[in-house]
């Protein structure tokens, strides 16, 4: 006789139902930054949009920023620890292989015994989780799932760097996913291209510097023209097919939310979207600076906040980044 | 349909023109990009991602920095043309 497994099944519709950010305390100002890259405010503003970025100081980690966001995003969702059932955390900048920073969080948040994982999805690592998310909520392998995208990018920046550490900022922004009874998370439209792995990077690895420690303490680098091209013309494509996707067209929405990278970057994709100007673009680069996985997150947050947005909107949201990775959906902003 | 040199330099002063608010008719074979037309290397990106739709040419990421002169340009683009 053949016996037949059970399989999960879960509720039909998903949504995010908090979210909660937590920026770096420092305000640096590119006329702290310029020095060393023989550099300007002016330079900077008009390369990047940024005005200032935030960082955190050092007494401030990885874990800290993720809990104080973590637990913004469970008020925000009306739940405590105890109702998330997985704990889902993107970061490049959490200084253990192992134990996962997720497990860490869920312990501090009460969530213990919640699945808990890291993922390596740089600034595509909140979309990528919130896809992942959908996906767990959907097929009943957790009810309530916590995302969070946290980076402390300023512990791997050199300050000669004129590639991309001037771009660089600290924080952390989280999201509960939860069962719904509407549709409130597109389908995600994700993918990856390691053919240009290279173009945003750590100087060396953990290993070469252990083999030549005079090799110093690893930072990124990026080649700034390949990647503003990939960014500013493929992943507008990709962004449209989240649209597709999700059966919205570029004047349905109300929200979009690209990762923070560069705010040439953002002009890029609202000429290439063809966006209505009815459209609320985030533009949190300019003064919080790109903070990896934690921008998209830490943008919507106060888009919310200061009311340039407000629960129901549909945004569309899309992250990208090194692996060259992305990830795009449209969202129901809670 | 290949395009000639004539062609290219029209079409890419359009682009120019278009990226830097500049008139079309000031984008002459012997302008520099970066010294004369004030064009960054992220604008500069903007143009090529531009140029190789309109003339259905490929311009490698690392032939970009060789591109100094409109003239340049023009010549690597009608020089590509299948």
């Amino acid at each position: 006789m053949t016996i037949q497994l059970k399989q999960s099944t879960g509720p039909q519709f998903s949504r995010i139902l908090g979210i909660g950010a937590e920026r770096g305390e420092l305000v640096v100002t590119n006329d702290d930054i310029a020095g060393p890259i023989d550099s300007s405010d002016e330079w900077i503003r008009q390369r990047t949009g940024i005005i200032t970025r935030r960082r955190a100081g050092a007494q401030t980690s990885v874990l800290d920023l993720s809990e104080a966001a973590a637990r913004k995003a469970l008020d925000a969702a009306g739940l405590t620890g105890a109702d998330i059932d997985a704990v889902i955390v993107s970061t490049v900048t959490y200084f253990h292989q192992t134990p996962s920073a997720a497990a860490v969080i869920a312990d501090r948040l009460g969530a213990t015994p919640a699945a808990a994982y890291d993922i390596s999805a740089a600034c595509a690592g909140y979309a990528y989780a919130i896809g992942q998310a959908d996906a767990l909520v959907r097929s009943g392998a957790a009810r309530n799932v916590l995302v969070i995208g946290a980076e402390k990018m300023s512990d791997f920046i050199d300050p000669t760097d004129r590639s991309i550490s001037f771009l660089l900022g600290d924080g952390a922004g989280a999201a509960v996913v939860g069962p719904s009874d509407f549709p409130g998370i597109g389908p995600t439209v994700w993918g990856s291209d390691g053919s240009k792995a290279q173009t945003i990077r750590q100087t060396h690895s953990w290993s070469e510097l252990k083999e030549n420690p005079e090799l110093g303490w690893p930072t990124l680098r990026q080649e700034g023209q390949p990647v503003f091209k990939w960014a500013s013309f493929q992943m507008p494509v990709i962004a449209q097919q989240a649209l597709d996707a999700a059966g919205v067209t570029a004047d349905q929405i109300q929200v979009f939310i690209p990762h923070q990278a560069n705010m040439r970057i953002i002009d890029q994709f609202i000429k290439q979207l063809k966006l209505p100007e009815t459209v609320v673009v985030a533009r949190d680069i300019a003064d919080t600076g790109n903070t990896s996985a934690a921008s998209i997150p830490l943008a919507a947050e106060r888009l919310l906040r200061e009311g340039a947005a407000k629960s129901g909107d549909l945004a569309l949201q899309i992250g990208f980044g090194a692996g060259l990775v992305y990830a795009a959906q449209v969202v129901v902003l809670p | 349909m290949a395009f000639t040199e004539a062609d290219v330099l029209a079409g890419l002063a359009e682009i120019v023109a278009e990226e830097t608010g500049l008139p079309a008719d000031s984008v002459t074979s012997e302008k520099s990009f970066t010294d004369d037309l004030d064009i960054d290397s992220l604008s500069m990106m903007t143009i090529v991602t531009h140029a190789e739709d309109k003339f259905s040419v490929t311009i490698p990421d690392d032939e970009v920095k060789n591109l100094a002169t409109v003239g340049d340009a023009v010549t690597f683009i009608t020089g590509a043309q299948a």
